[in-house]
This record gives C-alpha cells, sequence and structure tokens, in this order.
C-alpha cells in the first residue's frame, strides 16, 4: 500500500494529461511529448506526433493506419502481460476489454501498484482480448458511464431489436450508427453470433479499420462497401456507419431508413430523440456503473482516482465504501469514441 | 407487460404514422386476448384507475437507493419514471421472478387494490421487468403515457385489421369496453359486428386546421360561413331514450369522456331536447354576457359540485352543429342544411341555458379580417372578451370525424407580444432533459427601492433547436445560483437576456406575485440586440386586462 503522497508523486497531471515523473512518460497525452504509453487507438487517447511510443502491436497498428507509418518518432510493441523498465518504475499493459488492442496499463513502483484502466468494460466482445482485473492499490478508473442510471441490458436482447425490425420492415434499410474504431465491428460480430447472415454492408470511412480487424482474424463474415448506387437497393439489409453519416445527405438515397445508434447513451430517452434516432440499440465499450464499482472493488485498491466522464457519483460510492477517492478532472478525453454524449449541445 | 413495453418504446422514436401503425398491427396481430385490449385501452386513454402521485414513486426508490445517487441521477435524466426505471435495483435474471406480470394482470390488479396495498405490488412487478417494462409500468400508473399515437390511429389500425371503415370502429366504439373482445373478434371476422346499444352514444368530433393568412388565396369567400371561436371547452350535448323508455342526456368532452356528473345543472338543461346530438361551446354566462374563460376555469375540475358554484358560475351552451335529431344521423347532410335543422330545433324547444352560435356576415376575406380584429364591432358586443379569433367553414361540408383538411378553418386573433427579462431556466424533460429549456421571465417595476423584476410567466418552446442550444450556452454562462435543476441567472438592468414573448391572453391571477397570468406563452424571439433596461413594464401588461 501506498501513501497518498507517494502515489501522487508516482503520478501527476500535467497540462498534456497523466505524467510518470519516475519513468518520465506521459499516458495518452494530449499534446505532443517525448514519451507516451497509449492505452488504446481512439483518437482522443492515441495522438500523433510524439517522440516515442510504447503501446500494443494491434494499437500501434490502428494508429499507423490512421496517421500513417511515421506517426511517431520511434514505436515499440508491447504484449498483453510483458513488463518493461522505465526509468525507476516497471510498466506493463494489461487487457480492457475495449477495442481491440486496448490495453489497462500498470504502473510498479516501490511498495505500491497503480493501474490506469484507460477506456473499458466487462460485456462479453467477440473482437477483442476480454478484460482482466489487475489487483492494485491505487485504481485510476474512467467513468463515462458513471452513473446508477447506466446499467446496459444484455446484448442479444438489443441485436434481436434490430434483426426483428429488420423482419418487420423489410421495405426500410436500417442504417446503424457505430463508432468505426471498435463498436462497428462489434456489432457485426455480435449480428453474427445472433444468426445473421446476410452480408453486412458498411460506409466507405469504416472500411479501413474493418479491413485491419478481419487481417487480425476476426471473423466478421461477408462485409461490404456500400457502393453509391447500391443504396436504393439495400432495403431490409443492414448498413453500420459513422453515426454522423445517418443524419447526412449519404443517408437520404436509402430506401425508407430506419436510423439505429449502438450506444451506452441510447439508455437515456432523450438522448437517442436529440439524435434523430428511431431504434436505439444499447451497445456500449465502456463500462456501466455496476462493473465500475465491481472493478474498484476487485481490484482491491485502497484509491480511487476517478477521470473521464461523471466523476462525482463514483467518487461519492467509493467515499461510501470507505475508499479514498477523488476525481481527476482532465479535459480534452471523449473526441471518438463514447466519451462523449450524442448531442450535448453547446454545453 | 414488457412486449407492450417495447411496442411503445419503439412507437415513441418512430415520427412516421404510417410507421406507427405498422408497429401497431405487428403487435395486434402477435399478441393474445385480453393483453391487446388493454394495450388499445391505455393507448386510448380509455383505463379508468386512480393514478399514482410521483410521490409513491419517489418512496419506492428512496427505500432502495442512496439519496445523493439518486438526486444526481434524477438531475442527469429529468424525468421521474425513466430514472426510477433505470435505477431499480432489480434482481439479476436468475434470482427474477420467471414470468414478467401481463398488462391484463396489471390493469385489473390496478382496478381492485386499494391504495395501500398498491406500493407492495408495485414494487413486485418492477422485480419482474426490465428496464422498458418497468418505464412503461411507472408511466401507465402515473397517468403519464404520452406516446404518439392518437385515439384516431388506434383505431385507424384497429379498423385495417380487417379491412373496416375506420368510421364504423368510431361508430361501436363508445358503447364497448376493455378488453374489447368483441371489438376484435369482429375485425378479425369472427363474429359480427357488436351492437352499441348506448341510446346516448359519444360521436367523435370534427376538427379545424388553423389558418395562415396566406392561405386566403386558395379559398373563396362565398364557400364559406364564418362564426366567432368561442374560448370555452367544446363539448357534445347528447340526449336519448333508452329501450326502457328511459330519457339519457349525457355531456361529452371533445375526447369522449363524459362529464355529465360536473355539469347536472347542464344535464337538467338538456332534459328539454329530445334524441338529439348538439355540438357546442360550453361557457359561463352571466346577466346575458360570456364570460373569459378564467371564469369558466373556476366551474371546472371541481370534485363537489355545490349549488352555490351552480349558482354562480352559470353555465351555457352556445350551439353551433346538430349531429343527430330525432334518432336521423345528420352528419351526410352539408353544413348549411345541419344548421338550418338546428335553427329549426331551437325555435321550436326554445330551450333556457342553449342558444345559438351566431353566424359573422361577410362578404369579403378583407371584411372578416376586420371583424376578427374587433369582435366586438363586429357584432359580437361585450361577449368580444370570450372570443379567440373566427371558424370558417364551407357551407358545403358533411360532418366528418378527425381533421380533415380543407372543410373547417380556425382563425385565432393574433397573440399578444411583451419584452420581457429571462430570470431563471430550468432543465427540461424528455427530449431536452439535458437542456435548460424552461424559462421564466419578467418585466419591470418600479418599487421604493427602484425598479425590479417581476415574474410573468414561463416558457418551454417557440425556439428552434437551434436557439435553444445558444439559449442553454447562455444560461449555464450566466449563472448566479442554482437550486436543483433550476438556475437563475443574470437580469439586471445593465445585464440580461431579452425575450420576445407572444401569447394568447392575460387573467388575473392571485396566485402570482405579479397579479396576472398568461396563457400559452411561448418564445418569439430572442432579442439578442436589446438592453434588459428596455425590456416592458408591468403597467404594459396590466393594460391589456380586460373585464
Ligand atoms: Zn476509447
Ligand atoms: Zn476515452
Amino acid at each position: 500500500m501506498c501513501g497518498v503522497m507517494a502515489a501522487s508523486d508516482l503520478l501527476t497531471l500535467t497540462p498534456a494529461g497523466l505524467y510518470c515523473p519516475s519513468g518520465d512518460f506521459h499516458i495518452d497525452p494530449l499534446r505532443p511529448v517525448p514519451r507516451a504509453l497509449i492505452t488504446h487507438g481512439h483518437s482522443d487517447h492515441a495522438r500523433a506526433g510524439h517522440g516515442q511510443v510504447l503501446a500494443t502491436a494491434q494499437t500501434l497498428g490502428i494508429m499507423a493506419l490512421r496517421y500513417g507509418p511515421d506517426f511517431a518518432g520511434a514505436m515499440q510493441a508491447i504484449a498483453y502481460g510483458e513488463r518493461v523498465k522505465m526509468g525507476d518504475v516497471g510498466v506493463s499493459f494489461h487487457p480492457a476489454g475495449h477495442v481491440l488492442g486496448s490495453a489497462q496499463i500498470l504502473i510498479e513502483a516501490q511498495r505500491c501498484r497503480l493501474v490506469i484502466s484507460g477506456d473499458y468494460k466487462r460485456a462479453a466482445d467477440p473482437t477483442c482480448a476480454a478484460f482482466e482485473v489487475v489487483p492494485c492499490d491505487v485504481f485510476i478508473t474512467e467513468a463515462t458511464f458513471g452513473l446508477p442510471v447506466f446499467r446496459h441490458p444484455p446484448l442479444a436482447q438489443e441485436v434481436e431489436k434490430l434483426i426483428r425490425s429488420c423482419q418487420l420492415f423489410p421495405d426500410r434499410a436500417h442504417l446503424v450508427g457505430a463508432y468505426s474504431l471498435g463498436k462497428a465491428q462489434r456489432v457485426m460480430a455480435l449480428l453474427r453470433q445472433c444468426g445473421w447472415d446476410r452480408p453486412i454492408y458498411i460506409h466507405g470511412a469504416m472500411e479501413k479499420i474493418t479491413r485491419f480487424y478481419q487481417e487480425q482474424g476476426i471473423d466478421l463474415g461477408d462485409v461490404r462497401k456500400v457502393a453509391a448506387a447500391d443504396r436504393p437497393n439495400l432495403a431490409g439489409e443492414i448498413i453500420i456507419c459513422p453515426p454522423s453519416a445517418t443524419q447526412d445527405i449519404w443517408a437520404r438515397k436509402f430506401p425508407d431508413p430506419v436510423v439505429a445508434f449502438a450506444s451506452g447513451w441510447m439508455r437515456i430517452r432523450a438522448r437517442a430523440r436529440q439524435g434523430g434516432v428511431q431504434l436505439p440499440l444499447v451497445i456500449s465499450d465502456h463500462a456501466d456503473w455496476d462493473d465500475l464499482c465491481t472493478t474498484v472493488e476487485e481490484s482491491g485498491c485502497t484509491e480511487v482516482w476517478v477521470t473521464h466522464g461523471a466523476e462525482d457519483a463514483l467518487v461519492h460510492w467509493a467515499t461510501q465504501k470507505g475508499l479514498r477517492a477523488r476525481p481527476l478532472h482532465m479535459m480534452g478525453y471523449g473526441d471518438e469514441g463514447e466519451d462523449e454524449p450524442v448531442s450535448e449541445g453547446a454545453a | 407487460m414488457n412486449r407492450f413495453a417495447a411496442l411503445l418504446d419503439r412507437l415513441a422514436y418512430e415520427p412516421s404514422r404510417n410507421n406507427k401503425r405498422r408497429l401497431l398491427v405487428d403487435y395486434f396481430r402477435t399478441t393474445d386476448d385480453p393483453d391487446r385490449g388493454y394495450a388499445l385501452a391505455a393507448m386510448t386513454g380509455s383505463l379508468k384507475f386512480a393514478h399514482a402521485k410521483p410521490a409513491l414513486i419517489r418512496s419506492l426508490i428512496a427505500e432502495r437507493i442512496d439519496p445523493v445517487l439518486f438526486a444526481m441521477s434524477y438531475d442527469y435524466v429529468g424525468d421521474l419514471s425513466e430514472t426510477v426505471a433505470l435505477l431499480w435495483p432489480a434482481p439479476d435474471l436468475a434470482h427474477r421472478p420467471n414470468t414478467a406480470p401481463q398488462l391484463s394482470t396489471i390493469v385489473e390488479t390496478l382496478h381492485e387494490t386499494p391504495k395501500s396495498g398498491l406500493l407492495q405490488q408495485i414494487a413486485l412487478w418492477l422485480d419482474a421487468l426490465d428496464e422498458t417494462g418497468r418505464w412503461a409500468l411507472l408511466k401507465l400508473i402515473t397517468g403519464a403515457l404520452r406516446i404518439g399515437v392518437s385515439a384516431r390511429l388506434a383505431k385507424t389500425t384497429l379498423a385495417s385489421l380487417g379491412n373496416i371503415d375506420p368510421q364504423e370502429v368510431e361508430e361501436v366504439w363508445h358503447g364497448l369496453r376493455p378488453p374489447y373482445l368483441d371489438l376484435f373478434a369482429w375485425v378479425e371476422g369472427r363474429e359480427p359486428r357488436p351492437i352499441s346499444d348506448d341510446p346516448a352514444p359519444f360521436r367523435a368530433p370534427m376538427l379545424a386546421h388553423a389558418l395562415e393568412t396566406a392561405q386566403f388565396e386558395t379559398l373563396q369567400a362565398g364557400d364559406f360561413t364564418a362564426e366567432w371561436k368561442w374560448d370555452g371547452i367544446r363539448v357534445q350535448a347528447v340526449s336519448g331514450t333508452g329501450r326502457d323508455g328511459a330519457h339519457v342526456t349525457r355531456l361529452y368532452s371533445r375526447t369522449g369522456e363524459d362529464m355529465s356528473h360536473s355539469f347536472p345543472d347542464m344535464i337538467e338543461a338538456l332534459q328539454a331536447f329530445d334524441d338529439v346530438t348538439i355540438d357546442g361551446e360550453l361557457l359561463v354566462v352571466r346577466d346575458g354576457r360570456v364570460q373569459p374563460f378564467s371564469v369558466l376555469q373556476q366551474r371546472l375540475n371541481r370534485k363537489t359540485v355545490s349549488a352555490k358554484l351552480i349558482q354562480d358560475f352559470p353555465l351555457h351552451i352556445r350551439a353551433y352543429d346538430l349531429l343527430a335529431d330525432q334518432g336521423e344521423d345528420l352528419r351526410p347532410l352539408p353544413f348549411v342544411e345541419r344548421r338550418a335543422r338546428l335553427e329549426a330545433l331551437f325555435a321550436r324547444i326554445k330551450p333556457r341555458q342553449f342558444d345559438l352560435s351566431p353566424i359573422i356576415s361577410f362578404g369579403t376575406w378583407d371584411e372578416l379580417t376586420q371583424a376578427r380584429a374587433d369582435p366586438a364591432l363586429a357584432g359580437a358586443g361585450p361577449d368580444a372578451d370570450a372570443i379567440e379569433g373566427v371558424m370558417l367553414k364551407r357551407k358545403d361540408s358533411i360532418y366528418v370525424p378527425g381533421r380533415p383538411t380543407g372543410p373547417w378553418w380556425k382563425w385565432k386573433r393574433d397573440p399578444f407580444n411583451v419584452d420581457a427579462v429571462l430570470m431563471y431556466a430550468q432543465r427540461g424533460h424528455g427530449r431536452r432533459s439535458s437542456f435548460y429549456s424552461d424559462f421564466t421571465f419578467g418585466v419591470w417595476r418600479a418599487t421604493a427601492q427602484g425598479d425590479e423584476l417581476v415574474p410573468v410567466g414561463k416558457a418551454y418552446f417557440g425556439f428552434t433547436d437551434e436557439e435553444l442550444a445558444q439559449l442553454d450556452r447562455w444560461v449555464r454562462n450566466h449563472t448566479l445560483n442554482r437550486f436543483g435543476p433550476v438556475r437563475e441567472v443574470t437580469a439586471n438592468a445593465g445585464e440580461g437576456l431579452v425575450l420576445e414573448i407572444a401569447f394568447e391572453g392575460l387573467n388575473r391571477s392571485a396566485r402570482h406575485k405579479s397579479g396576472v397570468a398568461m396563457r400559452f406563452p411561448r418564445i418569439a424571439r430572442i432579442r439578442w440586440d436589446k438592453p434588459a433596461r428596455d425590456a416592458d413594464r408591468i403597467e404594459n401588461l396590466e393594460a391589456l386586462l380586460r373585464g
């Protein structure tokens, strides 16, 4: 166990993000730094222009796909469970279950184990390695869905909703808004698990990343890019596209589209309505409230730092449980993926 | 219940009427009796049980969740039923009661269970339902089931199950009761049309579309008659004779709710008629003068109707249409013929507490425009205060239930306008729960300490989504204080946001600090340009108070 001083010496909050002085590295920095450890490939966590980058091979692959092969001065791949020494601390990456290649980062110093969760989830995902609990003294957890109203329903139920709608409305195209990295591929894999064996169509913007998943050995079945001329003929089919595309002119060419959106935010009716969604699918790549609480407990930590979302509720809960808890008011995350509510408006 | 809930959930997001109908057809086809009948009743507002109060829902959740977490959640979600549905710590799937309650079980139990037993029963149901089921249950028991399906659509859908004219469903509807086994049997061709033996049935009313001034170009003045649009409540007064020869009289609301018990004096006056259905406006008339709506309001929604109340608020029906006379259905006749029958009927009976809605004479649209601008001068005299515009009816229009486009138009008086200063903003509900979208505004009033703002109303709409986002941002950037979901914003002579408020009328109100209450206020414009000190004063509003 480490004291407050020790933990906050080990990891400090700087304008660029979390920084470990003893190892001289940043984690998911917001601006270019000499040495960066990257938890996963979402653009708010993985940015270009760092000196050296340490991440899983898959995360490095995703970054190269997005920013080109020279996205950093030097890259080093690290396997899950592998331990490297950086300055005075040991560092290892562990599966976070968020998207392909996503990791939690464990920092081990003298008498102190500190885990940065990155984004994570514990629900089933056939497209990435499953989350592992990493015992620690200080747990720095995300809290994207850190309110007890967020309890994700069984996945099969949500996917069935979509399939059932295709059966009920065979004359309408079903456009499923899903974030390009991770969510889109997960929805495809879940559809396959639920027996959907028709081709799945995708928007051109997610083709590269989807092919990357397939090259990594993830079976998504017959996935086809939507050609412009095809659009009027896709009645009864499922088309996966970036969320913004459902409100685009692009979407108008489909026959009477049913607009679906796969996101944890769809749990809140007002959010679904604000986004003009007709078929909200509560499918999230983040831990829900119950999983956030369970994970804090299972980590065995004595201290929780909460970041990246609704911090107050989780801090309140942890304090009630007798843990030391504090919010980390970090800005700048949430530009991609579910970290940002669909339309928080101008707020 | 979970299936019904899933239907409601899907309906709420589906904007297209046709697609709603398809969802309903699918539900009615694949759901058994009596559940589907109760579903139909829930959607058409035909279930009658005492609604649970929000306080009951709060007490249920208070036993189960930390108050701080509840407050944060409610603040975030904005809707009580939804918050509780999401927060409810239901046993996990393995420990949940293995069958979720049927809608029919819930409805029947709600009818039978005394209030004292309700709390425990609801908790048991909530345990057994999924999130959507819990949401729908809470909406149902609090009487807040608003799902974007009109009773008309539900009935049309039902008709389409069996290729029956929706009109026919409408006709039999009021003689039938949930769970409508006979109705489903009929539309599915298993049994003959149910016989409605109600001697005083409700007939679905014909409604008018709002008229935009520009539409005059397409309309011929000579095709229409005009009447005043009275600011009362639309009613249907029906008298009939039962099989046993008894005289039955009823007063229905526009939606078919039987309101007879609230208006015994009107029911008594209706005794003068045999077998008629009169369409008209319920008003309070004192000394021959129609009172404004605010007076009528004091007569409505009273639990007990005392002799004094009846005396102080003498009711009156101003009749404008006759739908049936001596058992003859007049609805297929053109308006002018029905009107002639109505006039003949009144000439014969000379009923007390009833009179004819006067016809406004006009030759051109310009003349009608003038009449609308000044009803007092155009024949309405002192009744002008209770007029909120004019009604246009095509002379050849047959009486069609619902809101057909073309035959009838309502042309409301222009709204009033006032420039007010935004004082408080509250988070909205439903679609707007993440936005500050309920705005309280005030006008200037002189006090011994100088001018101060006095709140005069609250507006929830009138702005575009984009303007809502701007208002929300302004509120967040100008917050002085927070009280739960409410924020007090900067509002003084030097700094404040001016809103141009449009409203339909003004009543005196003892409940409001300002002494006035607005009717249908909405934001007409955001006056980003106007300094707060130049907003209107309470005297401007007081000048509008009449009568
Ligand atoms: Zn992420
Ligand atoms: Zn994130």
